[in-house]
């Protein structure tokens, strides 16, 4: 994998050192500070494996642009980033997909004031307005699409299973999202339980609905990991004739499975981590070009399906 | 032989769960259920057996469940390595497999040297190889998940859904590894020596026991066994990632802790400990089973739970020394 990003990266300064005498060399250096959460799953994983893939190429594309990407464990970890970056690098913009919005509204509103431009990445600050932009995916979307299509593709009566995130506003946005979707169809929601995000825990969540369920007629895991934990549940107890799963974010192995028509993966529902590459970018926009890059930028969730599974497949990504 | 009361405080709750399980749902005593618990519990039960020795010895490690996510991720990627190699057989697997329990004694054994040889304090020696360990693993895999090939999976999948009827292997394994480990705590020189350094090391010293050695012996038996947990653990998803084996150390020393075993060393009882790994892993499955509260509060009730089995043997234990 670093190998072949390495080459990769190669290739692409060896074509951009090509393109770039077009880009004005004369401009001032700017410093861009990228503050996200460390790949603790395989969502943010993939969100880190973007980010790293955009900097190298904004780097190598705008030789004025400089770049300082920061990961982080925990909130407090994440208000000492950006801390540093502002009293040592003294950063012009910056990235920033808060941990949890509370504890990093207060120090990413001290960046704003000191004159930076503000990039907020899919979760909110807690207090409105002080982003110049705002770059997120549609969690409301992510929770209707799923929920609509279990309403139109189950029959009246029929019960389904729910693996919720880590608990979150983001996860709760999903969920509730999801419930009202569903109103109005017979469709029961047996079980809610938190299966974080992770494999193990969506395998130990899974078998226990399936000794608990003699009925369960589909699953909503709400995240490709959860639903790779929860096949594997399912093929050990071997029910995989009587339910389906759908997951979510479209990794790279369930959009396969999706593409090869896989009866257990009828779709999937998406929610790119590539959202940090649009925020990157725009942001980088608005240094080295005029076009406005200020306001909210919201990334659509869409419906996977065997037929336009092909355009969301990234055979590179690591998710 | 008058009975021990104070040593079955653990095995009390661990009945009265299964009781309060079989009343809440009558799924908790179906076959497959049971089957599901006791694998579950195998990876952190040969681990707590093994962190049982570092305990009593008087030491701890902190660095088992990245240590764990590490091994599966160097074994995955021996695998996928030698599959164009040796092709999809056996020997690849055995490969994958010699590579985690090696892996294991190697990791084992750095652990041990910087706490006997360097003579670093173990929280931190631990604290220090437990970042290392994750965030190897997390490079390995370049943020994601590394995944064994498709047909070598297949192949090793019945490792762990497998076994003997109903028994599958993981449940075999470490019904094994329990009962030799509790034979080697009560009966051999070596658990003898393990608790005599664990209660006093200068007399343990005085006595012309080698304490660094066995110190350190302690570290590499632990290693084996994260490395056969892994073993165990790889062929159920047949991945590995950041996000594998998180927050393990903790539920292994709580296994230990609530089983029986002293914090502070020199009183190790492997039979409670893999009473406290069952206990552990029942309150999660009977959670999951019952509805009993909102799902945000499961981590406060398996707080209470293994709070409540401490001080149960500690009530009886201080009558006992009156």
């Amino acid at each position: 994998m670093k190998r072949r990003s390495l080459m990769k990266a190669a290739a692409l300064m060896a074509a951009m050192g090509i393109a770039a005498p077009a880009v004005a060399q004369e401009a001032e250096k700017k410093i861009i500070g990228v503050s996200i959460p460390s790949a603790t799953h395989g969502f943010m994983g993939g969100l880190n494996w973007h980010a790293q893939d955009t900097i190298k190429r904004l780097g190598a594309t705008y030789p004025n642009l400089e770049f300082v990407l920061s990961t982080a464990g925990d909130p407090a970890k994440q208000v000492n980033d950006i801390e540093d970056m502002m009293a040592t690098r003294n950063i012009d913009a910056l990235v920033v997909l808060p941990f949890e919005s509370e504890p990093l509204t207060a120090p990413v509103k001290a960046v704003k004031d000191a004159g930076k431009f503000v990039t907020v990445v899919d979760r909110g600050l807690s207090q409105e307005g002080i982003e110049d932009l705002y770059v997120a995916g549609d969690n409301t979307a992510f929770g209707r699409v799923a929920g609509e299509y279990f309403k139109g593709n189950l029959e009246p009566g029929a019960k389904i299973v729910v693996l919720r995130g880590i608990p979150t506003t983001l996860d709760n946005e999903r969920v509730d999202a999801f419930r009202a979707a569903l109103e109005g169809s017979e469709v029961e929601i047996l079980d809610m339980q938190h299966g974080n995000w992770n494999r193990d825990d969506a395998f130990a969540v899974m078998q226990d609905y399936l000794a608990k369920y003699p009925q369960i007629d589909a699953v909503w895991a709400a995240d490709d990991d959860m639903a790779i934990g929860v096949l594997e549940a399912i093929s050990a107890a071997n029910r995989q004739d009587e339910m389906w799963v759908i997951g979510g974010a479209g990794m790279k192995e369930i959009v396969k499975r999706i593409m090869d028509g896989d009866k257990q993966l009828p779709v999937n529902v998406t929610y790119p981590p590539a959202l940090i590459s649009s925020a990157i970018e725009m942001t980088a926009l608005n240094f080295v070009s005029n076009a406005p890059m200020t306001g909210r930028f919201i990334i659509g969730s869409q419906l996977i399906t065997p037929e336009n599974a092909e355009q969301f497949y990234y055979p590179d990504s690591p998710f | 032989m008058k009975l021990d009361l104070h040593t079955l405080g653990p095995l009390v709750a661990l009945v009265a769960l299964v009781i309060l399980g079989a009343v809440l749902n009558s799924a908790f005593l179906a076959p497959a259920n049971i089957t599901n618990v006791l694998a579950r519990s195998a990876f952190i039960g040969l681990i707590a057996v093994g962190m049982t020795f570092v305990i009593t010895a008087g030491g701890l490690d902190l660095s088992v469940g990245s240590m764990a996510a590490f091994l599966a991720g160097i074994a995955i990627i021996a695998m996928n390595a030698a599959l164009p190699g040796l092709g999809s057989n056996w020997g690849t697997i055995l490969l994958g497999m010699g590579v985690a329990v090696l892996g294991g004694i190697a990791a084992g054994y750095l652990n041990g040297a910087l706490v006997t040889k360097a003579r670093i304090e173990p929280f931190i020696v631990t604290l220090g190889t437990m970042g290392i360990f994750r965030s190897l693993v997390t490079w390995l895999a370049d943020g994601g998940t590394l995944s064994l090939d498709y047909g070598l999976r297949t192949l090793y999948r019945p490792v762990y859904y497998g076994g003997i009827g109903w028994i599958t292997w993981p449940i075999i394994v470490f019904a094994i590894v329990a009962v030799l480990g509790e034979w080697t705590m009560r009966h051999s020189r070596f658990g003898r020596h393990v608790e005599a350094i664990g209660s006093n090391d200068r007399v343990a010293r005085y006595s012309a026991i080698d304490v660094n050695r066995m110190r350190l012996l302690t570290y590499v038996l632990l290693g084996v066994l994260v490395g056969l947990a892994v073993v165990l653990y790889v062929p159920r998803l047949g991945s590995a990632s950041g996000s594998t084996g998180v927050l393990w150390e903790l539920e292994a020393i709580a296994a230990v802790i609530i089983g029986g075993t002293a914090l502070k060393g020199g009183r190790g009882r492997v039979w409670g400990t893999v009473v406290g790994v069952l206990i552990l892993s029942l309150i999660d499955n009977i959670l999951n089973l019952a509805d009993l509260v909102s799902p945000y509060l499961n981590g406060a009730i398996q707080g209470v739970i293994i709070v409540l089995a401490v001080v149960l043997q500690r009530e009886k234990r201080t009558v006992e020394e009156r």
